[in-house]
């Protein structure tokens, strides 16, 4: 046999590497069907919202309180159930 | 007036913010996603997630895309424990030791098909953390049966009855391979998980983590109840957190009200919230309490 069955030369190998990217399954925002609706007044700042959001799209800071990324937020309710003082109520997306 | 000193920022949820992207493929309410944040609060980017075959390989999205600003190794279903063996014998080779590497694998992968490379890496004592997410189920293609779905539970491989046997109890295989750590954890309970997880950290070789995962498509339940129905496992005793090193079991923190039975709610409260638990008898919740009662049995007497 002349051609021998190992590559001695380098192979460069064009590795098909993904990359982070937000939205990878689109603007997830659309599945929902109800809206979580924060009351900042009510807000008392624990951040267990935040912590649970399986999202990661809710941001809680001490002076502007509650914010949520709309685009993203998946309707499930997890950051309504979780509040403490019942300032997140869900409604129903027309 | 003198410039006002700036709140402390707790690391639950400022260290949450940067690693897990919006708008990944989990479905509303998931809890794959929930634990992944707890894991980025502690490793950041530099973490490695060894991912076999499972929702999580769907969550994180397909090529050329990735939810997470960290790392993700896709491998064959039973291949976790062997696959992240060898990147972190790589690493030490390499002289990298500023990355962690972590299989994050699910019930499937971890107590059925998964078991003998788990097996294999814990008994070589690699350096690197094996977490089991238990969402009870082959979700990813069903909800199918796992040895680890608990008794009574429907699934799609049990549509009767329910399941007919308890839960094969993974934690408890790992303590007795003799490794330097094995906790339980719930994502109900980020604070614990993230102390768990920063334990871990510290501790060379082996560490197995089992965490209680509930799944709102495969248990039957509102996906708003994540959080509550893994809080409510533990308050009725059903899934007891605890550390187990240097030869001990240290109950945490969130579990410890519940050494005391009276002190723990009805296991019902845990069941009814759930579909998969419809038809259960009045039999089968007895013998779920007695299944609760032999768990805790067994934890005082490694305590
Ligand atoms: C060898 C092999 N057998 C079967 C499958 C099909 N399969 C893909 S994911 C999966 C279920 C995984 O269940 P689990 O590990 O509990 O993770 P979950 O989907 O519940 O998160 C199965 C059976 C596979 N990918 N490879
Ligand atoms: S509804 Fe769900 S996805 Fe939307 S902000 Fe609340 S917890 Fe996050
Ligand atoms: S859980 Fe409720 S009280 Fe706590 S930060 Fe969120 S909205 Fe405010
Ligand atoms: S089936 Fe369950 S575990 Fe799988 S992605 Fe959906 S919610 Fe998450
Ligand atoms: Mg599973």
């Amino acid at each position: 046999m002349s051609k021998s069955m190992v590559r001695l030369e380098p192979i460069k190998y064009h590795v098909p590497l993904a990359r982070p990217k937000q939205g990878v399954a689109g603007k997830t925002g659309f599945w929902r069907t109800e809206k979580p609706i924060v009351d900042n007044e009510k807000c008392i700042r624990c951040y267990l919202c935040e912590i649970y959001c399986p999202v990661n799209v809710i941001r809680v800071e001490p002076e502007t309180g509650v914010t949520i990324d709309y685009d993203y937020c998946k309707g499930c309710g997890v950051c309504s159930d979780v509040c403490p003082v019942n300032a997140i109520r869900m409604v129903p997306e027309e | 007036m003198g410039e006002s000193k700036p709140r402390p920022r707790p690391p639950l949820p400022y260290n949450m913010r940067d690693v897990v992207l919006p708008g990944d493929a989990a479905c509303p309410g998931c809890p794959i996603p929930m634990g992944w944040k707890v894991l980025s609060a502690v490793f950041g980017e530099k973490m490695i997630l060894v991912i076999p075959a499972s929702c999580s390989s769907v969550v994180v999205g397909a090529y050329p895309g990735n939810s997470l600003k960290a790392s993700v190794v896709h491998v064959a279903f039973a291949s976790a424990g062997a696959v992240a063996s060898g990147i972190t014998e790589a690493l030490r080779r390499r002289g990298i030791n500023d990355v962690q590497v972590i299989a994050w694998a699910g019930d499937g992968g971890t107590a059925d098909i998964g078991m003998a490379s788990l097996s294999g890496a814990a008994e070589r004592n690699h350096d690197f953390i094996y977490i089991m997410y238990d969402n009870e189920a082959y979700m990813n293609t069903g909800i199918q049966r796992s040895s680890s779905t608990p008794y009574g539970a429907w699934t799609t491989t049990t549509p009767i009855i329910g399941k007919t046997e308890h839960k094969k109890d993974v934690a408890k295989i790992m303590i007795a391979h003799g490794v330097p750590y094995v906790a339980t954890a719930s994502v109900a309970y980020p604070h614990d998980f993230y102390a768990k997880l920063q334990r871990a950290k510290r501790i060379h070789g082996f560490k197995f983590i089992h965490l209680h995962a509930p799944c709102p498509v495969g248990w039957r339940f509102d996906p708003k109840y994540t959080a509550r129905i893994a809080r409510l496992a533990v308050e009725t005793g059903l899934w007891v957190l605890y550390e187990y090193y240097d030869g001990k079991l240290r109950l945490s923190g969130p579990s410890r009200p519940y050494l005391d039975p009276s002190k723990r709610k009805p296991v019902e409260e845990y069941l009814k919230l759930q579909g998969r638990f419809k038809r259960l008898t009045p039999e089968k919740i007895e013998e779920i309490k007695k299944y609760v009662e032999w768990n805790w049995e067994w934890v005082k007497r490694h305590m």
